[in-house]
């Protein structure tokens, strides 16, 4: 690994498609990243998406005005982000909270998308947790859109390929944060390892409990192995409430019935069905027709004419 | 078949060639598909020039399996309607593995199993025609929810499944029978083969010939 001139922390360890890339969390380790979003801090300027397609080299293009501030609606092939505004009534105290989340690719340490790729090493996941699709081998068959959880993969309308944030893998590699991070103005966005970024969000958390919300927490769902991109929610016992963000997110067990039993069973099925073939062959041998078939037969037609 | 003394028209020439289509179709279609479902297989993507060109063409020769299957089911449905003969059939299948014919009840044109692959196609090709067409993301994506597109790909690929094991049996079937493949070729059998499986058909197809001859 010391030798290899690739970051350690970029070393590919799993590999949609290959042996070791079907199931189970990445092993956790201080070479993970992550990025903290604390929804509490965000004003909902939209820099995150401007750097975004900034960085990326993408333009998103005019839409048309929903009536929300969302812009655009959904996350696009393009907006690999989008902020999302939900205007929430708190029943306990009366108030109309503006709760804003940056919506965009939660880096699934057990990630959904890399269950479901059919293309070998179309999806592939660091060791930092970085989970990234290599456009070369995508094929566009948006398999990966029905293994997320989070519904966030695009599949582009003209290459006919697979996109989503990358976690800017591409300036994390050189040591930078992620073009979204360094863009927000009020660090709502912050980026660096994911011990670091969990201290980060303690002490955060500890200062809007001081301030009355009591059910402050982190987003990090044990149900895809925790995330590299997490959530300080100031309601983190309903983050359903945050444009319905999923209270806990899970590969669907449809995909797994379909990526885990139904592959291995469905092809074990065929392999079976060929076997017995040859099988009853061997034992039964062919089923001929005897030269006393033909006879009776021919005396059939012979006895119309 | 009129003419030759020993062999029985089975199949027309446009029956025929309607069959192969679909048959090519349907080879295809479990090639491709097969390559997208288990990675192990995914070197088959090869055949069709590469992953996302699979991708591509799949559904299109769904479509041609599609329109190629609907013409054999009409062709084919009146004589693959259940009758009394299919129970006995089927009560008599274990002779019926061992080819021990004389136990078997007399048979018309096709018999309880040739049936289920009739009838199981017809329905798995419509299974897999309504699930597909929910994961053909290219041009349907905005038509369903992804919950319901999950449903699409996991019955789409037990579906697949389902009609690649009939289409072995029927494969099977074709060539353990020695003398049936000659009907999808030339397109008759040989009235030996006829007595042998299908007796009562023979006597049906002999009737006909008789009237024709008098008439």
């Amino acid at each position: 690994m010391a030798t290899s001139s690739v970051p350690s922390t970029l070393e590919i360890v799993r590999k949609s498609a290959t042996k070791g890339g079907i199931t189970g969390a990445l092993q956790p380790s201080a070479n993970e990243v992550a990025k903290l979003i604390d929804v509490s801090k965000c004003i909902g300027c939209k820099a995150c998406q401007s750097a975004c397609l900034e960085w990326n080299d993408k333009v998103e293009p005019v839409g048309i005005n929903h009536g929300v501030y969302d812009n655009p609606i959904d996350l696009t092939e393009n907006s690999f982000t989008v902020m999302r505004f939900t205007e929430w009534d708190n029943p306990m105290t009366g108030d109309l909270e503006w709760l804003i989340r940056k919506d965009g690719c939660m880096h699934c340490a057990d990630p959904g998308c890399l269950a479901a790729c059919p293309s070998p090493g179309a999806i592939v996941q660091y060791a930092n947790g970085i989970v990234d699709f290599d456009s070369d081998n995508c094929i566009g068959c948006g398999y990966c859109v029905k293994g997320c959880p989070f519904n966030v993969p695009r599949i582009s309308k003209v290459e006919v390929k697979a996109t989503k944030c990358t976690l800017c893998v591409d300036r994390v590699g050189v040591g930078q944060g992620p073009a979204c991070a360094k863009a927000c103005p009020t660090q709502a966005i912050t980026f660096g390892t994911k011990e670091a970024m969990k201290k980060q969000a303690d002490t955060r958390i500890a200062d809007l409990k001081s301030r009355g919300y009591d059910q402050a927490g982190l987003y990090d769902p044990p149900g895809v192995g925790g995330t590299h991109v997490m959530y300080v929610l100031h309601h983190a016992d309903q983050p359903q409430i945050y444009a319905n963000l999923p209270k806990d997110p899970h590969i669907s067990r449809v995909v797994q019935a379909w990526k885990g039993i139904g592959k291995i069973g469905g092809l074990g099925l065929i392999g079976l069905a060929a076997v017995a073939g040859f099988v009853h062959h061997a034992v039964m041998g062919a089923n001929r027709v005897t030269a006393e078939d033909e006879k009776k037969g021919a005396k059939v037609q012979e006895d119309q004419v | 078949m009129s003419g030759t003394p020993g062999t029985v028209s089975r199949y027309t020439a446009p029956a025929r060639a309607n069959h192969w289509v679909t048959a090519i179709s349907l080879v295809l279609l479990a090639l491709s598909g097969m390559s997208l479902f288990h990675p192990s297989l995914f070197f088959l993507t090869n055949l069709f020039g590469g992953g996302a060109s699979t991708r591509a063409i799949h559904p299109w020769i769904g479509v041609v399996l599609v329109v190629s299957f609907a013409g054999l089911f009409f062709r084919f449905v009146r004589l693959n309607l259940p009758n009394a003969d299919d129970s006995a059939w089927m009560r008599a299948l274990p002779a019926v593995l061992k080819g021990d014919e004389e136990r078997v009840p007399e048979i018309g044109k096709y018999n309880a199993g040739q049936k289920l692959v009739f009838w199981g196609m017809a329905l798995l090709i419509l299974v897999l025609v309504i699930s597909g067409l929910l994961i053909w993301d290219q041009y349907f994506a905005q038509y369903s929810r992804v919950e319901t597109k999950r449903y699409a790909a996991l019955i789409h690929a037990i579906g697949a499944v389902v009609v690649i094991l009939i289409l072995i049996a029927h494969v099977y079937a074709a060539i353990w029978v020695r003398g049936t493949i000659s009907a999808m070729t030339t397109g008759s059998v040989t009235a030996g083969w006829a007595w042998r499986h299908h007796r009562k058909w023979l006597r049906e197809e002999a009737a006909k010939e008789g009237r024709a001859g008098k008439a």
